[in-house]
């Protein structure tokens, strides 16, 4: 395995600026090892190497002429396919969008374009974000690196493999319930979904549109926050993006210290319903950051059992209507009836083929909930819910600087283990629904391996609206303990999956 | 379709009282559309673009594609507001309206429902015998247009029979403001003609604000007529209809006074009203049955996730408020004294609809009783034999630029009438028909002058008569002139000149 691929995504920016490594080289060391293991992995829908190259012998060139370039400059990238990309297929996971071709950029991806990276292509996801396994996708699941017959969280699962496996330095993700954090936690990566308007929606195909937020999927805290400086910035695109300007990220985890901080345990989301080495290395993790100075402290958040079923009619609402648009007419799969059909017909048709069976779940789900008689008792108390939930944060915020939780109940499970039990699989998201709902910051990152199955375990800081700095504060003073104690990065430990190579499976298969 | 049985209409407001309510649609010719930045069509600037080149992914409904407000159409939709006479909401929500159709890209409509930019208001209207309304305004708010399908294949170019349907989604998005009233009581036999005179009024209002093009047979203002009615002496209110497709002033007043008697034939017989959109066929004068509307119709209303709510602030209220135009119902009074017309002159054009094109057309330097009798008159007659509305047919640039040779000399009426009907086929300016058809009357004196002293010469008897005085019978040349000069000569010209060779 080349080193290339192991440096993050700071340390790879440094070499390219001193001339030591070119892009192109970076770019065709990530192109080789997605070559070796994406066919175990499965992280990738899409891998446009011919592109990738070319952009990133453009960065050389313009380096080479003495063009200032960011810090992040011809590190490449992977894409999850919920954002649209031009000229590169977009599916968001669903057979309904296969073979589309978008006409443009998503605004974090013209940013990231922008800031000179080098998008190596698209990754798989459960579709249209519905999931938290990545089982969901219509193009075959993504296999965990540290296990590959597990899942890899979702629904980003593609991104977080990506970086997990070295595929790529840094993803974005996409979280509407979890879907960076989750995944994050399964895979010993770092995620982070931001503030809601801090990264522009514009391009992202929405799954519910008042809980969607783009954000990083990265190995380390300050890659996490340079890509977080890259993507976030009002957008007059996205009229729910925040238009005062942001403090640097990376500048937060640079100076990164916690003495004096207040960090608030939420005492709802330390039970028994989360694994035993869950709930050990969350302690541990929170023992090392009380030995630097922060005050550990319990608070209650007693609306947030609340906030599971409140999620499960607010998001099914929203996307009910979102994915409307998926009708054949304009773009994307048709699918005409046998001996032809009215526009009706064709439709349904197209829908039926098109969508996976979560994503019909969701719709009949979402209609019901806004059905004219329904509406007060779902939809209508849904948000009376999502308000107490914001309330329970204002609270909680008044005397605590963050909260911590373990990010999700268990280590990574069996493919297949909860593809029958929707509500088991929804049940994933207790820890990171709430931060949704109410539209604060949410991090995750490595506190360690559970000792009783040896896979990673994530811890999740979550922070009042537009502090997102604090995330970065306390997730990069927390790293550099963590690897202190573990003398070298956690993903040191992951398998090889180089010898995986010859195990490539056909797309769905385990 | 079997012909609707029809109560004869003052037997049916014998028995029944109308009530009536308006839906009118303004489309507002801002830059650009409600929600993207996209050219608008209902802006002349954009007129007669290829269809589905006004599009964005906003527009098309794209994948990740995000909808903006206009700020420019929420201006002019308070100015609406505030012309109506209506509160201006301190915070009004969009909300999305679901239901599957192809012209709808997002398969759902981004409008407001339960919070309105404005609310409660009353416009005055005048009818022709000096009754004088005030239609009370529920709400106006903003929402944006569909596209626009074309069915292809079928014999009646609806989507009934069709092989395929077109798409053009260069109006999906196009701001609109839709303007509610509450139920009109009281208009009994006037009915009609009040459904028609609101919508004349809001077409004013409109126009005065230059908030949008407001033209009917281009659908910038598109009305739907609720009818209901209650037999005398009942509290409760009848089931209502609601006529769609109803494109031109005069179709408001037929439609209105067919549904009437429509449905009062059914009532006196026992029968039940059936809730519904029904369409009006311009041609017969009819409606016909629409998709039934029932409890079943759920739109799934919510608030719109993707917009924030929109909170005009007092100020901007107050500008806007500030600089609104003289109310249609003080304008007329005050037009009709600086025009000098009589009552019935005034109420042609206003009954016509004619009052902006009258307007128009003395700004463009016509004098008010040549711009009133174009407008009333001929126009009117021609739009009557087309069945469209007078405005349709003309500029009142043109028909300024018509009165000024009438008074140059250059055509007499009669002249200046076939003149019209080449503006009304679309052959150009009413200076390049002249040209074009050389229309021009002789007015070279020569000319006429050997034309007259031929036809005296021809007819002796004649010459007499004029020379002993019997100056009547001097018609007999003139006719004579006229008709040798194919009708280019003034008639009044060519008198003069007889009469004088006739002594010479």
């Amino acid at each position: 395995m080349s080193d290339l691929i192991r440096l993050s995504a700071a340390e790879l920016g440094e070499r390219l600026a001193s001339g030591d490594v070119s892009s192109v080289e970076a770019t065709q060391a990530h192109l080789d090892r997605i070559a070796a293991v994406d066919g175990a992995v499965h992280a990738f829908l899409h891998v446009d190497g011919e592109r990738a190259l070319e952009t990133a012998a453009d960065i050389d060139r313009r380096r080479a002429a003495g063009d200032r370039l960011g810090a992040l400059a011809g590190v490449p990238i992977a894409i999850k396919d919920v954002l649209v990309t031009e000229g590169m297929p977009s599916t968001a996971g669903s057979r309904i969008l296969q073979g589309w071709l978008p006409p443009y950029d998503a605004t974090p991806v013209r940013l990231v374009r922008e800031a000179g990276m080098v998008p190596l292509g698209k990754t798989n996801m459960d579709e249209f974000a519905m999931g938290s396994s990545t089982e969901h996708s219509a193009y075959g699941p993504t296999h965990n690196p540290w296990d590959l017959e597990r899942i890899p969280g979702g629904s980003g699962g593609g991104s977080a493999a990506s970086v997990a496996s070295f595929e790529a330095p840094l993803a974005l993700g996409s979280d509407t319930g979890g879907s960076i954090r989750q995944p994050a936690h399964v895979t010993g990566t770092v995620g982070v979904k931001p503030t809601y308007g801090a990264v522009s929606r514009y391009g992202s195909i929405a799954l519910a549109s008042s809980l969607d937020q783009i954000g990083p999927v990265t190995r380390t805290v300050l890659d996490a926050a340079l890509l977080h400086d890259v993507i976030a910035g009002h957008d007059p695109h996205d009229s729910t993006s925040i238009p005062e300007p942001w403090p640097s990220m990376a500048d937060a985890v640079r100076r990164a210290d916690v003495a004096g901080l207040r960090i608030g345990v939420v005492k709802q989301l330390d039970s028994d319903g989360f694994q035993a080495g869950v709930r050990q290395r969350f302690h541990e993790a929170l023992e090392l950051l009380e030995r630097q100075g922060a005050e550990i402290v319990e608070v209650s958040a007693p609306h947030f059992e609340y906030a599971i079923a409140a999620y499960y009619l607010i998001l099914p609402a929203e996307a009910s209507s979102n994915l409307a648009k998926f009708d054949s007419v304009r773009f994307g799969l048709r699918v005409t009836p046998d001996g032809g059909g009215t526009v009706e017909q064709v439709m349904a048709a197209t829908r039926e083929a098109g969508f996976g069976p979560e994503v019909k779940r969701r719709i009949i789900l979402g209609t019901y909930a806004l059905s004219a008689g329904y509406y007060d008792a779902y939809y209508g108390s849904a948000q009376k819910v999502r308000t107490l939930v914001q309330r329970d944060f204002d609270a909680a915020f008044a005397s605590v600087d963050v909260l911590a939780t373990p990010t999700a109940p268990t280590t990574a499970f069996k493919l297949g283990e909860k593809l029958d039990d929707p509500l088991a699989m929804y049940l994933n998201d207790v820890a990171t629904i709430p931060a949704n709902l109410a539209g604060v910051p949410g991090i995750s990152i490595p506190a360690g391996l559970a000792p009783e199955d040896g896979l990673p375990v994530g811890i999740q800081f979550l922070a009042p609206a537009r502090e997102d700095a604090r995330l970065y504060n306390v997730g990069g003073a927390l790293e550099q303990l963590l690897l202190a104690e573990w003398g070298g990065p956690i993903l040191d430990r992951a398998p090889d999956l180089s010898t995986h190579e010859l195990l490539a499976t056909e797309e769905g298969a385990v | 379709m079997a012909r609707a049985e029809l109560m004869d209409y003052d037997k049916a407001l014998e028995l029944f009282e109308p009530v009536i309510g308006l839906e009118v649609h303004v489309e507002l010719n801002t830059t650009t559309k409600m929600f993207s930045p996209a050219p608008n069509p209902a802006n002349s600037a954009f007129h007669g673009a290829e269809p589905n080149t006004l599009v964005t992914p906003v527009c098309l409904g794209l994948p990740g594609s995000l909808p903006v407000v206009n700020g420019a159409a929420v201006r002019s939709s308070i100015s609406l507001g505030l012309a109506l006479g209506c509160t201006i909401a301190e915070s009004s929500r969009f909300a999305r309206k679901n239901y599957f159709y192809p012209d709808l890209a997002k398969n759902y409509q981004i409008s407001q429902y339960d919070e309105p930019i404005a609310y409660e208001g009353s416009v005055e209207v005048e009818l022709a015998n000096g009754r004088v309304f005030q239609v009370p305004i529920e709400r106006a708010h903003m929402e944006e247009d569909a596209g626009k399908l074309t069915h292809v294949g079928g014999s009646t170019g609806r989507i009934q029979g069709a092989e395929y349907s077109l798409v053009d989604y260069n109006r999906a998005g196009v701001p609109l403001v839709e303007i509610v009233t509450k139920p009109i009581f009281g208009a009994e036999a006037d009915a009609p003609e009040l459904a028609k005179a609101y919508v004349s009024t809001i077409r004013d209002i409109a126009l005065s604000l230059g908030i949008s093009e407001a033209r009917m047979e281009r659908g910038n203002l598109r009305c739907d007529a609720n009818v209901s009615l209650r037999p005398r002496g009942t509290e409760p209110l009848g089931t209502r209809t609601e006529t769609k497709n109803v494109n031109s002033f005069r179709s408001i007043e037929r439609a209105v006074r067919y549904e009437i008697q429509r449905q009062a034939a059914i009532l006196a017989k026992g029968g039940t009203i059936t809730q519904e959109t029904r369409h009006w066929h311009e041609d017969t004068g009819t409606t016909s049955p629409g998709r039934p509307k029932s409890d079943a119709d759920d739109y799934r209303y919510f608030p719109e996730p993707d917009l924030l709510p929109v909170e005009p602030s007092r100020e901007l209220i107050e500008e806007l408020r500030a600089v609104l135009p003289e109310p249609p119902a003080a304008r007329r009074r005050r037009l009709k004294g600086e025009w000098g017309f009589t009552d019935l002159e005034f109420q042609d054009v206003v009954n016509g609809g004619l009052l902006v094109e009258v307007t128009l057309t003395v700004a463009a330097g016509a004098t008010p009783a040549a711009a009133r009798k174009w407008w009333t008159g001929e126009l009117t007659r021609l739009a009557n034999a087309g069945q469209t509305d007078a405005a349709s047919l003309a500029t009142p640039e043109q028909v300024a630029e018509l009165a000024a040779l009438v008074g140059e000399g250059v055509l007499t009426d009669r002249l200046a009438r076939q003149v019209l009907e080449g503006v009304v086929a679309g052959e150009g300016s009413p200076r390049e028909i002249v040209e074009a058809r050389g229309l021009a009357v002789v007015s070279d004196d020569g000319a006429l002058v050997a034309a007259i002293d031929e036809a005296l010469a021809s007819q002796p008897d004649v010459l007499a008569k004029i020379r002993d005085g019997k100056v009547q019978a001097a018609g007999a040349v003139i006719g004579a002139v006229m008709k040798a000069m194919h009708g280019k000569a003034d008639a009044a010209r060519v008198r003069e000149l007889v009469l004088e060779r006739a002594q010479g």
